[in-house]
């Protein structure tokens, strides 16, 4: 076994133990570091397999936004276990069928007879310094520019729609709101005015009982 | 119009942070007024409220009388005399206690004495390990007073004409 | 010099097993020297801000306090690392680790001149922005396993804070690599050879800011440091931790601090390139200082800048620092990102040839 193998095998285990750990673990937060560490986990195997571009944005995109906003939500979660089981036995059968249709369905089409090397032939090992980066850059840019334009204006349209159903302007009696660039405009002179006066000797003030002796 | 150019130069020139951080950066450079204390020690007024003594006559005779004035007037009540007549038929104190966990180091008891006999000096570096010292007796206040009496009578020599 | 000792090895032992130490060991050379800095930053900073304020800072340990980091280390090494009853016990001891492994892992790309780095990986910037942000983990979860309510909301605050000044920090370094053409640091550095005006930080000047101030937020310095937030949620993530457990956050957050001025002074200030390239007098008379120098000399600049900021600036109420984030800085790189297109279109200046 190489020491390429070896991390090879290393990192394909934890992947499996903890993708199958994500979906037993009772408690959500834990379930959701458990992805986390299979996002890892996988960012190693490709960039064993000389895909570090793909690996470091599986990293940066999944692992370091998504599974964040994720945990974000999860963790504020109150969830009462005993009711979600409920019922479990009645749609065991259904559940199980369906779970049992959907592996048929992934060994149709991602069973070994698709994958090894006698199909899709031994891949070339690139040199220390190929650019993973452009090989994948060249061809999004060129041939496939109208995707990439459009899941760029979908994900837009993503942002616009979650934006629009979240903006809400309460009346100013209930919230007040701060206006942060009037704030930050605003002078000393908007605000304060220097007044000149003239200097005036005070008088002792007397008080209405004394003046009443005299 | 020229006013929100001139605010979009200073906005995004970070003018007021930098103004802020010239103002540490000078700081950086002025003179440290730290006084390292065992070794610097501030000066202490002459009036300063430190630890309490028991001054005596310059006959050795003790000042206090038992008139029990710093007792009634101490407002944390640290203070604890008894007195009975003594064989030449003055009053003397048989007892005279201070709880330096209870004093607030106001000076209401030197104010209140009639013949100086206690007060505060400008000892402040004691400290007590355990229960039953902090209990300050007649004896151990006098001998305070004996040890210090030099620099008791200096203080009130100099402070004499504001009283 | 780890080649020929990984020959060495090979010659008695198994392959792996020699790569294995071989790796080890160039690991240790590097987080060795990183941790010492670390340690004595701690002391630069309580003296830096102490002086700015007009006080003197640790001056007891050793000669002007020299040997406090040590002190530090020994008094946390020997305290009780208390579990909270309530807490995740497994989740509470891996918080520490999730937040010191990234910050010690990014030190494998980072070079510290012409050829000395631990792996010249091709895609580095990448690598760093991608380890970095997982330092947020290290937050999250200690702020969840200590079952407590001022760690949460400290994690909370953290996770937000974190990613939305990633956007800013990832979008300031896109600009980098559309002017360095390159995403290796090596190289970038080496594409500002000749002199100061070669530098990125020229053409780049704003988004040098928008670098460092998201570095500020993403070390969760102050003025960005809501995190912890004293005054308001006790310490934040780190509450309940004690001892070493806490010691550990602490050196993360500093190796990051220092991780992040080591990024800038690459990508902005010439890494570790002379300053006086170019210029016939001082370039000859300074070409003895060794590469190491230069970088360190910017390094340290800039981690006193870390410091000075500390010392001068309130901390930023969270919807301000929100505003800072998303509707200053990313739409200020955003623009830039079109500038540095242009630029580069045009040919402009000496940075795009």
């Amino acid at each position: 076994m190489t020491f390429e193998q070896f991390i090879f095998y290393l990192l394909a285990a934890i992947a499996a133990v903890s993708g199958l750990m994500m979906i037993t673990v009772k408690n959500p937060v834990k379930a959701a570091l458990w992805l986390v560490l299979a996002f890892i986990s996988t960012a190693g195997v490709w960039i064993t397999a000389q895909a570090e571009f793909l690996g470091l944005v599986l990293i940066l995109v999944y692992v370091g936004a998504v599974m964040v906003l994720f945990l974000f939500v999860v963790m504020m979660l109150d969830i009462n276990m005993a009711v979600l089981k409920e019922g479990f036995t009645k749609y065991l059968p259904l559940g199980a069928m369906a779970a049992l249709a959907i592996f048929a369905l992934m060994y149709m089409v991602l069973g070994p007879e698709h994958f090894g090397l006698d199909v899709t032939g031994t891949p070339d090992v690139k040199a220390a310094d190929f650019s993973n980066t452009e090989a994948i850059a060249v061809p999004l840019y060129t041939v496939h520019v109208y995707a990439f334009v459009l899941a760029a204006v979908l994900l837009l349209v993503g942002i616009v729609a979650a934006i629009a159903l979240t903006l809400r302007r309460r009346p100013t009696t209930e919230v007040l709101y701060q206006n942060i660039d009037k704030q930050v405009k605003t002078l000393a002179a908007d605000r304060f005015r220097m007044v000149k006066m003239d200097a005036v000797k005070e008088q002792p003030i007397v008080e209405a009982g004394e003046e009443d002796k005299k | 119009m020229i006013r929100s150019i001139k605010h979009q130069i200073k906005t995004w020139g970070l003018t007021e942070l930098f103004k802020g951080l010239s103002v540490t950066g000078k700081y950086l450079f002025k003179k440290k007024i730290t006084v390292r204390y065992p070794e610097e020690k501030t000066p202490l007024s002459p009036r300063f409220r430190g630890h309490h003594a028991l001054r005596r006559y310059e006959n050795g005779e003790e000042r206090c009388i038992a008139c029990k004035l710093c007792e009634a007037v101490c407002p944390a009540n640290a203070i604890t005399i008894e007195s009975e007549e003594r064989e030449d038929g003055t009053r003397r104190t048989t007892q005279y206690d201070i709880d330096m966990f209870k004093c607030i180091y106001c000076g209401f008891c030197e104010e209140a004495c009639p013949v100086d006999a206690i007060v505060e000096t400008r000892v402040f570096e004691y400290e007590f390990q355990e229960r039953g010292p902090h209990i300050r007796t007649k004896e151990d206040l006098l001998a305070f007073g004996d040890k210090y009496e030099e620099q008791i009578a200096a203080d009130r020599a100099a402070d004499a004409k504001y009283r | 010099m780890f080649d020929s000792l990984q020959a060495f090895l090979s010659s008695f032992l198994y392959d792996w097993l020699a790569i294995l130490i071989t790796l080890v060991l160039q690991a240790v050379a590097v987080i060795l020297p990183i941790m010492l800095v670390v340690a004595w930053l701690t002391y630069a900073e309580r003296k830096v801000i102490g002086y700015m304020q007009v006080r003197m800072g640790p001056n007891r340990v050793g000669p002007i306090g020299l040997l406090q980091p040590i002190a530090d280390a020994l008094k946390l090494m020997t305290k009780e690392v208390i579990f909270p009853a309530q807490s995740n016990r497994y989740l509470f001891i891996l918080a520490p680790i999730l937040a010191i492994a990234p910050a010690v892992a990014v030190w494998a790309v980072i070079p510290f001149s012409e050829g000395v780095v631990v792996t010249d990986l091709n895609a580095g910037i990448l690598y760093v922005l991608a380890v970095s942000s997982i330092l947020v983990y290290g937050t999250v979860v200690a702020g969840w396993a200590s079952n407590s309510k001022y760690a949460f909301l400290g994690a909370l605050r953290g996770s937000a804070q974190k990613i939305s000044y990633e956007i800013a920090m990832g979008f300031a370094l896109v600009t980098v690599l559309m002017i360095a053409g390159s995403m290796n640091l090596t190289e970038i550095v080496n594409g500002q050879q000749g002199g100061v005006w070669n530098w990125y930080l020229l053409p780049l000047l704003p988004m040098f800011f928008v670098y460092f101030i998201s570095g500020l937020a993403e070390t969760n310095r102050t003025p960005f440091d809501v995190i912890e937030g004293e005054a308001e949620i006790v310490a934040g993530f780190h509450v309940d931790y004690s001892g070493m457990t806490f010691g550990v956050f602490m050196l993360a957050e500093y190796a990051m601090m220092i991780l992040i001025s080591f990024m800038t002074s690459i990508m902005f200030l010439g890494g570790w390139l002379s300053p006086f390239e170019g210029i016939p007098v001082l370039e000859s008379l300074f070409a003895w200082v060794p590469q190491l120098a230069w970088l360190s000399i910017k390094v340290a600049f800039l981690l006193f800048v870390f410091l000075w900021l500390r010392a001068t600036f309130p901390r930023y109420r969270y919807d301000q620092l929100m505003r800072l984030g998303w509707k200053v800085l990313i739409p200020l790189t955003i623009v830039w990102v079109f500038v540095v297109g242009a630029m580069k279109y045009f040919s402009f200046g000496p940075w795009f040839n």
